[in-house]
C-alpha cells in the first residue's frame, strides 16, 4: 500500500509584485511511494522537488489536487489537525535547522515534548537515538560545537524521536563532503532497515540516488518526466533530463565531442554494447569476436552496479575485414543491443 | 560643593525615582514592545500568523508614533495618560507616557532580533507538530535571547533619557533634580553630580546586560 500517494497536485505562488506573474512550482504531479521504499526525487534547482516534499507534511499547502498521507487526504485538514499527522512523519534539512539555544539532547526531546511525552519516557528515547546516530558522547553539547555529518546526524535522530512511519530528506547530504554524505546516507539506509521507515530523500545529486534510493521520480518545472525503480531509469533513462543526471554518475554513451576524439585516436568501426544485468553474458560477447578474428579494443564506457546488479554500456573499437564484422555484429545483436557510431 | 552636600538628601530622592520610573517603564514598556514586535513579527508576509491587514495596522502605528519626538508626545499623550492614570502629571503619569513610548520603541527592536532566527529552525518545529504558540516559546524567544537581551539594555539607557524631561509634568528623577537644582540655579557641580550618577546607573547596567547576553550566546 502507497504509505504516500500524490494525486495531480500542483502548487502555484502568487506573484510577488502587483504586475508580477505566478510561478507555478508543481503542475499536476502523481506519485506513489510504497511502504519501505527509499524514494529518491531528483530535479535540478527550481525543478520543484523541494515544495514536493514540503507538501508532504504540509509545511506548505498544495494549490489542488489530492496528498493522501498514511490513509489520510492531507490537502484538506486544517492546520491544527495538521500537526497530529506532522507527527507521524520526520523530516531533515539541508542546514540541519538544529535549535541553537538547545543542547544535543534537548534537541532531540524537542518533538517528544511537543508529542507530550513524560520526562522519564523522553530521557530513555533520547539517549536511544543518540546511541543509534553514534552521538551519545555529545548528548550536552550545543549544536555550533559539532562538525556537518554530527549535526545532521542529530537531526536524523530528532526527527525519529517520535517513530514516524516517513522521513522526509529535503537535501539533507548537501552541505556536506563527500565521505560524510556517505556516512549519513549509510544512516539512512540504516534507519530504513532497522526500523522500516520509509524515506523521501530530495536531492540533486545522481551519487545520492545511487547509493540509497530504491526509486526514482525525476523532476523538471514542475513535473515527473520519469520515474521507475533505480535501475530501470540508470539503466535506460527515457527523457534527456533523466538521461543528463545518469551521466554525471554513469559513464555511458560517448558525446559526440567524445567521439571525434577517440575517432582521431582509434582506426575502425566504432561500436557502443550494452549490458543490462546478468541477461547480457560478456563472455559471449567477447567469445563472438574472438571467433570471428576481429581485434577489439575497449575505447570507453564501464559497468556500474545498482543495488546489486550491474549494468553499463561498453564502446568498442573493432579492426578487421568489413564483411567478417557485419556479420559477427550481426551475431552480437541476437544477444543485447548493438549501436555503431560512424 | 556646600550646596550638593546640603542637597544629598534630593539626590538620593531623585535617584531612587529614576530607578522607580525606569524599573517600571521598562517592565511595562518592555512587555508592550515584546508584544508588539511579535506581533509584527508574526503576520508578516510568509510568517506563521501571516496577517496583511493587522501587520499593516502595526506597522503604520509603530512608524507613526516612533519619529515623534518624546517631549513632545509627553504632551500630545497628556490626555489619555490623565484617562488612564487618573492623573495627567506626576510619576504615574510620566511612566505611562514612558511605557506607551518605549513599547513602540521597543517593537521594533524585538520585531529585527527575531527576523535573525532563521526560517529553517521554525520549519523544524513545525515538522515536529508544534503551534504557534509553542514556537514562540520554546523557539523564537529563546532563539533570539542574546539580541533581545542587549536589545532591552539598548532601550534601557533611552528610557534613563526619556525620564530626564519628567520634571516638565511634575514628575521627579534626577533629570528634574538637575535642571531644578543645577542648571536653574547655575550650580555646574549639582548638574554633573545627576549626570554622573546616570552614567554610573548607565554602565553598571550596560555592563549586566553584556553579560547577560554572553550567557545566552555562549561566547
Amino acid at each position: 500500500m502507497a504509505v504516500v500517494s500524490l494525486r495531480n497536485v500542483g502548487k502555484v505562488y502568487p506573484p510577488t509584485t502587483k504586475d508580477g506573474a505566478s510561478v507555478t512550482a508543481l503542475d499536476g504531479v502523481s506519485l506513489d511511494v510504497e511502504a519501505g521504499d527509499i524514494y529518491g526525487i531528483i530535479g535540478y534547482s527550481g525543478a520543484g522537488k523541494s515544495t514536493l516534499a514540503r507538501l508532504v507534511n504540509a509545511l506548505e499547502r498544495s494549490s489542488s489536487g489530492e496528498i493522501w498521507v498514511n490513509g489520510q487526504n492531507i490537502a484538506v485538514l486544517r492546520e491544527r489537525d495538521l500537526r497530529q499527522v506532522r507527527l507521524g512523519i520526520g523530516m531533515i534539512f539541508q542546514q540541519f535547522n538544529l535549535l541553537g539555544s538547545r543542547t544535543v539532547a534537548r534537541n532531540v526531546s524537542y518533538p517528544l515534548e511537543v508529542a507530550g511525552y513524560p520526562k522519564e519516557q523522553r530521557a530513555a528515547r533520547v539517549a536511544e537515538l543518540l546511541d543509534f546516530v553514534g552521538l551519545a558522547d555529545k548528548a550536552g553539547s550545543f549544536p555550533d560545537q559539532l562538525s556537518g555529518g554530527q549535526k545532521q546526524r542529530v537531526g536524523i535522530a530528532r526527527a525519529l524521536a517520535t517513530q514516524p512511519s516517513i522521513l522526509l530528506a529535503d537535501e539533507a547530504t548537501s552541505a556536506l563532503d563527500p565521505e560524510t554524505t556517505h556516512e549519513v546516507l549509510a544512516l539512512l539506509k540504516r534507519v530504513n532497515a532497522k526500523f522500516g521507515v520509509t524515506i523521501i530523500v530530495i536531492t540533486h545529486e545522481m551519487d545520492v540516488i545511487q547509493t540509497i534510493a530504491t526509486k526514482v521520480a525525476v523532476m523538471d518545472q514542475g513535473r515527473v518526466i520519469e520515474r521507475g525503480p533505480v535501475f530501470d531509469v540508470f539503466s535506460n533513462p527515457q527523457a534527456a533530463a533523466s538521461a543528463r543526471f545518469v551521466s554525471t554518475v554513469v559513464k555511458g554513451v560517448p558525446s559526440p565531442a567524445e567521439l571525434a576524439v577517440l575517432r582521431e585516436r582509434h582506426g575502425g568501426r566504432i561500436v557502443t554494447l550494452a549490458f543490462r544485468d546478468s541477461a547480457v553474458d560478456q563472455r559471449a560477447v567477447f567469445g563472438e569476436l574472438s571467433r570471428a578474428g576481429v581485434a577489439f579494443e575497449v575505447v570507453y564506457g564501464g559497468i556500474n552496479e545498482i543495488q546489486g546488479r550491474p549494468f553499463g554500456h561498453l564502446t568498442l573499437a573493432l579492426t578487421g575485414a568489413d564483411p567478417v564484422i557485419d556479420q559477427v555484429l550481426a551475431h552480437i545483436r541476437t544477444i543485447t543491443s548493438v549501436t555503431e557510431v560512424r | 560643593m556646600d550646596t550638593l552636600i546640603d542637597l544629598l538628601p534630593e539626590l538620593w530622592t531623585a535617584t531612587y525615582e529614576t530607578l522607580y520610573i525606569v524599573a517600571l517603564t521598562l517592565f511595562f514598556g518592555g512587555l508592550g514592545g515584546l508584544l508588539v514586535g511579535l506581533g509584527l513579527y508574526l503576520t508578516r508576509a510568509g510568517s506563521i500568523l501571516e496577517n496583511k491587514p493587522l501587520f499593516f495596522v502595526l506597522n503604520l502605528l509603530v512608524n507613526f508614533i516612533r519619529p515623534i519626538p518624546f517631549i513632545i508626545f509627553l504632551a500630545a499623550a497628556q490626555p489619555l495618560a490623565r484617562a488612564v492614570t487618573g492623573s495627567g502629571i506626576g510619576n504615574n503619569a510620566i511612566i505611562f507616557t514612558i511605557a506607551l513610548a518605549a513599547s513602540f520603541a521597543m517593537a521594533r527592536i524585538v520585531e529585527q532580533n527575531l527576523l535573525t532566527v532563521t526560517p529553517g529552525v521554525i520549519d523544524a518545529a513545525r515538522s515536529v507538530g508544534a503551534g504557534p504558540i509553542r514556537i514562540i516559546f520554546t523557539v523564537l524567544l529563546p532563539e533570539a535571547l542574546g539580541p533581545l537581551i542587549l536589545g532591552y539594555t539598548f532601550i534601557f539607557v533611552a528610557l534613563v533619557d526619556m525620564s530626564a524631561v519628567a520634571g516638565y509634568v511634575g514628575g521627579g528623577g534626577l533629570g528634574n533634580f538637575a535642571l531644578q537644582y543645577g542648571y536653574r540655579q547655575f550650580n555646574p557641580i549639582v548638574t554633573w553630580a545627576a549626570v554622573l550618577l546616570i552614567i554610573v546607573l548607565v554602565q553598571f547596567v550596560q555592563f549586566l546586560g553584556n553579560y547577560l547576553a554572553r550567557k545566552a550566546l555562549r561566547r
